[in-house]
């Protein structure tokens, strides 16, 4: 067996790849991935969007909730960056902190965004009511769906940093995950502009 | 929900399934038990995370499916082998072919293209495992329960029947209420949730984890064509669970992305599901292609004729099949602008698929072939696939099209391409590296038997649908009647074409048997390089140790275990003093396995519309995606004395033979 292969080069580290890294390239092909479910939602939404049923149209919306949601989920996505850079100073405390302000932001976002729902349905603008308000759910819906699930992530890694401390496993958790919030920061961005601006105007 | 909707009753072939299923499962767990398999089970094989456990555990299940999918198909077949038949119901039909195709593609061609995947990509590249190997083993687990949720179908709550494909507004719950519908969509939506972490991981894998030495350019074209295969992957999986998710919102909370009222457009679904389809065809069979790659080459004993011009028409065919959707649906009625832009898009596919012909002829030409199993499957796949090509272009013509639309000349077609194509590829496959994973080769004479069935089999079996089609017979009807059969001469056809499915499904059962005979009788390799083979596969033994290579491989260039091999005959390979180093593997790990327990609870939930028991089922996901994240200890060192008894053990087993043999 020895000799049937050829010889070890040893001028790199053993062969042994850099896992850390390689979770992060994984992760933004994820995003890729996550990108063109979103690419999906929104084309469906503007096919869909004139289909109202006769009833709620993209006037309806509430002007000041968005913006102010709009605002909390772009100031959060400052935070998380800060938190990222404390994490490089190596300050635990100051990285922890910025999260958990990242992460209530975050919590604030998603009440708002369950309050417009709920307000909307208690109007009678439900999902099932048009064609217009199933993809405007579904879209928004899982823009929130993504958030919340980023908010308890987020949680389990404070727990995490808190025992750990900030190691070369924990920096690459906490790369990912700021690099999550901030696409979801971004594609709130088109939901504004798209969904939002487009309807109202 | 009462038990007797709850179970399926009333047919006598679905009371025998029932008995069969629990009599099989009795067997299976006494076995267990009596033997004491159950640890084995879990610690060898459940918790496993090494590419080729995984990869031997997708090629069982898929190999399971394809028969399942196959007696799917001798059934349809004698119910249409004469008219006026009563051997099935029309719902019983329609609950068949929509299951043999999802099975077919779904659970048969994809779990067998990643076993390919899982069972070679690491050993050509010089790797020691994927790049994820906790998520390829979520990844075959998610595929496992996927399918195992479908399957159960048959004889619980009952099977989908509204096509492979579900178009709405017929797959509404409107039209198709109940939990049959709702199985095929979180049965593929589970396992496709598998398939897209698969490409992901696989693109990683090729990426970044070759052996440094490795060049893109040296990469076997195999490899490149997973490449190019998990890149479609990625661009077209997105698709369909976004699709799923969307009828999923119709049927259980009253959505109306596809309904016929409240504005939604059922078309939309149909343009969706093609962006997913259409390029997911060229998912399975890409790889097929890269088979035939190395096959060629390997059995020719000549490096690939025009390597970068095959890299390039992979490549190409990966993207062009993005922009060919409508073709399944020219009589939508988009008019002829849009038509002619999808024909056309299509009809350029034929291009880099002929150059490809066209070099794996070249290689051959002057070659020094031998004709082996993987040889002959390729020998019959290249008619097969040039006339199912031919008549994929002919479809094409969007105006002509209206004529063969849902015809059986469009059944025709697609088998000729997806049997002569991805079945013929996966098996050359199949038997090319078998040896690899298991140490000895499968029996040639069965294998002859084989194939010969099989490709008489098929060419009675399709031949006469391509006939039938133009006769005017349509897809997807259970029955005809006398006039059309005997008068229009749709009888004689229909009967031809089912003795030909008959001799492929004996041709299954050779090959079932000549595994088993070869398990115990087939020829032992105990080279490692049981074909004189040209890739870094061929260099370790067979099967590998759990780590594949001691010592990661130096590579010259492209094929380079065969030049080393020529500088060994001639005596001028430099040998390097061997120094072994600890090797980091992955740990076992149980998670992915509990995960998709967690899947199937959720989707077993969400089908039968227990909406409690859908989010208990996700809420155990997440939860298990938390255990993940808190565990730490994930990996572990193999020591440089253990490296070095395992290969001490591989060398002495190797010499020992040699002697045996010399004796
Ligand atoms: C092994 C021999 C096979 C036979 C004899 C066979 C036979 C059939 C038959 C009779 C139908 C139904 C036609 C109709 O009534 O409309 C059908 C449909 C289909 N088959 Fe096969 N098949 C075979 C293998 C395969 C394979 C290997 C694949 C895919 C990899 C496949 C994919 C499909 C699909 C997608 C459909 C369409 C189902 C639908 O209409 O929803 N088949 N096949
Ligand atoms: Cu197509």
């Amino acid at each position: 067996m020895q000799h049937s292969i050829g010889a070890h080069v040893s001028d790199h580290d053993h062969g042994h790849v850099d896992h850390e890294g390689l979770k992060v390239l994984g992760f933004w092909i994820f995003l890729v991935t996550d990108c063109l479910l979103f690419a999906t939602l929104f084309a469906t939404y503007a096919v869909l969007h004139s289909h109202t049923n006769g009833g709620f149209t993209g006037k309806d919306f509430d002007v000041p909730g968005f913006i102010i949601e709009t605002f909390v989920l772009l100031i959060s996505s400052f935070t998380s960056g800060l938190a990222v850079l404390q994490m490089h100073k190596g300050n635990k405390k100051g990285l922890i902190g910025w999260l958990v302000i990242t992460l209530l932001l975050g919590a604030t976002f998603v009440g708002m965004e369950i309050h417009e729902f709920a307000s909307m349905a208690a109007e009678g603008a439900t999902l099932s009511k048009s064609a217009f308000l199933t993809s405007f759910f579904t879209l928004v819906g899982t823009h929130g769906l993504h958030v919340t699930f980023g908010i308890f992530w987020m949680i389990g890694l404070i727990f995490q940093v808190s025992r750990k401390g900030i190691t070369s496993v924990t920096t690459r958790k906490i790369s990912i995950i700021s690099l999550y919030w901030h696409f979801l920061d971004a594609v709130w961005i088109f939901i504004f502009t798209v969904v939002y601006l487009m309807g109202v105007m | 929900m009462n038990t007797s909707h709850f179970f399926v009753t009333g047919d006598p072939m679905i009371y025998g399934a029932d008995v069969s299923i629990v009599l099989v499962t009795i067997a299976i767990i006494f076995y267990l038990s009596y033997f004491k398999k159950w640890g084995w089970l879990w610690r060898e094989w459940i918790t496993t995370v090494d590419h080729k456990r995984i990869g031997i555990m997708y090629l069982l299940a898929s190999l399971l499916m394809l028969f399942r999918g196959g007696v799917d198909a001798i059934l349809m077949r004698l119910q249409l082998a004469v008219p006026n038949s009563h051997f099935l119901a029309s719902e019983h039909y329609n609950e068949i072919f929509t299951t043999h195709g999802t099975i077919m593609i779904l659970f048969m061609a994809m779990p067998f293209m990643f076993a390919l995947f899982n069972m070679v990509v690491p050993l050509q590249i010089g790797a020691r495992d994927v790049a994820y190997p906790f998520l390829n083993a979520v990844s075959f687990w998610l595929f496992f329960i996927g399918a195992m949720l479908f399957n159960i179908s048959f004889v619980i709550g009952g099977s989908a029947s509204a096509g492979w494909l579900s178009y709405p507004p017929l797959s509404e719950s409107q039209f198709s209420p109940g939990p049959g519908q709702n199985f095929w969509i979180w049965g593929i939506q589970i396992s496709g949730i598998g398939s897209l972490a698969t490409g992901i991981n696989f693109i990683v894998t090729i990426l970044k984890m070759r052996t440094p030495s490795m060049r893109l350019r040296d990469m076997p074209l195999f490899t490149w064509s997973v490449l190019s295969s998990s890149i479609a992957i990625l661009g077209a999986f997105p698709i369909l669970t976004v699709s799923l998710v969307m009828l999923t919102i119709d049927r259980l909370f009253g959505g109306h992305f596809f309904t016929m009222d409240g504005g939604g457009n059922p078309m939309m679904w149909v343009n969706l599901i093609w962006m997913w389809g259409h390029p997911e065809v060229y998912i399975v069979v890409l790889p097929a292609f890269g088979v035939f790659s190395e096959v060629v080459a390997n059995f020719s004993k000549k490096r690939i004729f025009g390597y970068g011009s095959m890299v390039f028409s992979m490549i190409a065919i990966s993207v062009v099949s993005y922009f060919t959707w409508v073709h399944h649906f020219f009589t939508m009625g988009a008019g002829a602008d849009v038509n002619i832009v999808f024909a056309i898009c299509t009809m350029i596919i034929a291009i880099p698929t002929g150059v490809k012909i066209f070099n794996w002829i070249f290689t051959m030409y002057r070659g020094r072939i031998t004709v082996t199993q993987p040889l002959l499957w390729f020998y019959a796949f290249v008619p097969t696939f040039l006339v199912g090509g031919a008549t994929g272009v002919m479809l094409a013509a969007a105006p002509a099209d209206y004529q063969y639309h849902n015809s059986y000349f469009l059944i025709a077609h697609f088998h000729q391409v997806l049997i002569g194509g991805v079945v013929f590829g996966y098996l050359a496959g199949l038997y090319y590296w078998w040896p690899k994973l298991f140490g000895f080769k499968l029996n040639e004479r069965l294998g002859k038997w084989a194939f010969w069935l099989w490709q008489i089999g098929f060419y009675v079996c399709f031949m006469p649908q391509y006939a039938l089609g133009f006769m005017g017979m349509t897809r997807r009807i259970y029955t005809y009647n006398a006039t059309m059969g005997w008068d229009m001469g749709w009888a004689p056809l229909n009967f031809i074409s089912t003795v030909g499915a008959f001799l492929m499904g004996i041709g299954f059962i050779f090959q079932a048997w000549q595994i088993i005979y070869s398990i115990k009788h087939g020829e032992r390799d105990v080279t490692g390089d049981a074909w004189d083979g040209r890739t870094l596969e061929w260099s370790i033994p067979s099967p590998p140790p759990v780590y594949n290579f001691a010592i990661l491989p130096d590579v010259k260039g492209r094929d380079s275990w065969w030049y080393q091999k020529q500088e060994m005959k001639n005596g001028t390979y430099q040998e390097q003093p061997v120094k072994y180093e600890p090797i980091h593997m992955p740990k076992n790990s149980g998670i992915p396995f509990i995960m998709s327990g967690f899947w199937f609870v959720a989707g077993f939930g969400f089908t039968f519309e227990w909406m409690w028991m859908g989010v208990v089922g996700l809420i155990g996901v997440v939860l298990t995606l938390f255990a993940r994240s808190f565990q730490y200890d994930t990996d572990y060192y193999i020591s440089v004395e253990e490296i070095e008894r395992t290969e001490k053990a591989l060398a002495q087993k190797r010499y020992a033979s040699v002697q045996r043999t010399a004796n």
